[in-house]
């Protein structure tokens, strides 16, 4: 007699695993690579115009982040970055662009909490993660190249 | 009223369904079984600032409507069960504060719907003329709960499911002409380690069957007895795996069984990936769907499994696995 799936919670996840369709990768990674590259390709355009126009390099950049967040959080608004998300996966997350989604998201559901403990609480449950890692990874980079290069480093 | 075998109560004198309603939300109205249901949204908010409040009122009002239909007086009704997903059952308590019925609150995850009718039986057969049962879920406020914020773009797996947005109310009385609750079947909790929330089908798939295959050895009865069994909300992969490790045990359940979270959504043209879930999955399902093919007698027996998720969004953060349960009521004419 052929074994049977439930006999350990181990061959139940594998039999499960068997019966789950996988998402569509190939698919996913083919939207992903020309969505994101899209979204890149404005901001560099953008980046372009500024630094025409006399702006220099730096600023031109925040200029650009600025443009990005600030179509990421409309959209989003708009119930249209979502719909996006679901074409593009991290081709519109990865970028500025879902940064910005994920911080206007929880804003906008959980203003029915009321604005301080629901909009200012909240704001942050998904972006949070990200901030604290983020900020966390540069410390320990910025550390790891203080005492690499102890000697390059002069104090002005 | 009499335990048989090892956990089916027998009813002596079978309590009747003497009504239900069903009120559902607009992707419910674009599905299948539109023409079924008693009420359809246009609108997720329903009038209301946030859909806490919009889900409490759709319980409410389904509730207001099978007492209406039925023609029976609310001072006739005797006690109310009800239950939903949210933290500590809001949508229901809130929603039936102002119907002026004993009330008594459950939480069966997605199997409230049966839970709550096996108990109004079990009341119905005993002491009370008259029982509620009502039922809801809501897309937005479970997606708020247990997942992500709904503007956020993600993008979800095929396995997971749709939460379907609405309410099913029933009555369950001492007197009648049926169709006539003639056992339930509680189940026990099983789990068999799965915990991944975006599997919810085949994390209570085991449940659902250790339940079926209980029913048919409690009450010496065979698949084909039914006219259709039907399960909650296992959605396909959950509907495939009962199917399937049924058979394995000696049941073949495939010529009559359905789920209603596969019957409820179109797949390919509504996003449903796996199919519906939620407590108004099999209540707004039994109550628009099965009940008025009992009534019109095209079906005359019917089993059905309400399978619930005993997890909340703590237990899955904490590494928790899910652990399934599900009830069976056997409706017959």
């Amino acid at each position: 007699m052929e074994s049977n799936p439930l006999d350990t919670q181990k061959s139940y996840q594998e039999y499960v695993n068997q019966k789950s369709p996988n998402s569509p990768i190939f698919k996913n990674c083919i939207n992903a690579f020309w969505v994101g590259g899209l979204i890149c390709s404005i901001g560099q355009i953008i980046l372009n115009i500024c630094t025409q126009r006399g702006l220099s390099t730096e600023i031109s950049g925040t200029i650009v982040s600025i443009i990005l967040i600030g179509i990421s959080a409309f959209l989003t608004g708009l119930n249209l970055f979502n719909k996006i998300g679901k074409f593009a996966g991290a081709g519109s997350l990865i970028p500025i662009t879902g940064f910005a989604n994920s911080v206007v998201s929880p804003a906008m559901e959980y203003k029915s909490e009321g604005y301080i403990m629901g909009v200012g609480g909240k704001m942050f449950t998904v972006a949070g993660p990200v901030l604290v890692f983020g900020i966390s990874t540069s410390i320990i980079v910025g550390l790891v190249y203080l005492i690499l290069n102890t000697q390059s480093i002069t104090l002005v | 009223m009499k335990k048989i075998g090892k956990q089916t109560i027998e009813f002596d004198n079978p309590p009747t369904i003497s009504e239900t309603a069903c009120i559902v939300g607009p992707k419910e109205a674009n599905g299948p079984l539109a023409k079924y249901f008693d009420q359809c949204l246009d609108d997720e908010f329903w009038g209301e600032s946030t859909w806490e409040k919009a889900e409490s009122k759709i319980i409410k009002e389904t509730a207001n409507l099978v007492i209406s239909k039925s023609g029976i007086a609310t001072s006739d009704i005797d006690y109310c069960f009800a239950g939903d997903l949210l933290n500590q059952c809001i949508s229901s308590s809130f929603g039936l504060r102002d119907a002026n019925i004993p009330y008594f609150g459950i939480f069966g995850a997605c199997s409230t719907f049966v839970e709550g009718l096996s108990l109004a039986s079990v009341l119905a057969e005993s002491c009370a003329k008259n029982v509620l049962v009502a039922t809801s879920s809501h897309f937005c406020s479970a997606e708020k709960q247990f997942r992500f914020p709904l503007e956020l773009g993600n993008q979800r797996p095929p396995s997971s499911q749709w939460t379907v947005t609405g309410a099913g109310s029933a009555i369950v009385s001492k007197e009648g002409n049926g169709p006539f609750v003639t056992h339930i079947t509680p189940g026990k909790i099983i789990d068999m380690g799965i915990k991944d929330g975006n599997s919810m089908g085949a994390a209570m798939a085991p449940a659902a069957l250790d339940t079926l295959i209980t029913h048919f050895k409690d009450t010496n009865r065979a698949p084909s007895y039914y006219d259709v069994i039907a399960t909650g909300d296992l959605g396909y992969i959950g509907k495939e795996i009962l199917t399937e490790l049924a058979k394995k045990e000696g049941y073949n359940i495939e010529p009559n069984y359905d789920d209603c979270g596969v019957l409820i959504f179109d797949k390919k043209n509504q996003d449903t990936h796996s199919g519906g879930s939620g407590c108004a999955c099999c209540g707004s399902v039994f109550s628009g769907y099965f009940f008025k093919q009992l009534r019109d007698k095209k079906i005359k027996k019917i089993l059905l499994i309400a399978t619930g998720a005993l997890m909340n969004a703590t237990s899955s953060q904490q590494g928790e696995s899910i652990p399934g349960i599900a009830h069976a009521i056997s409706i017959e004419l």
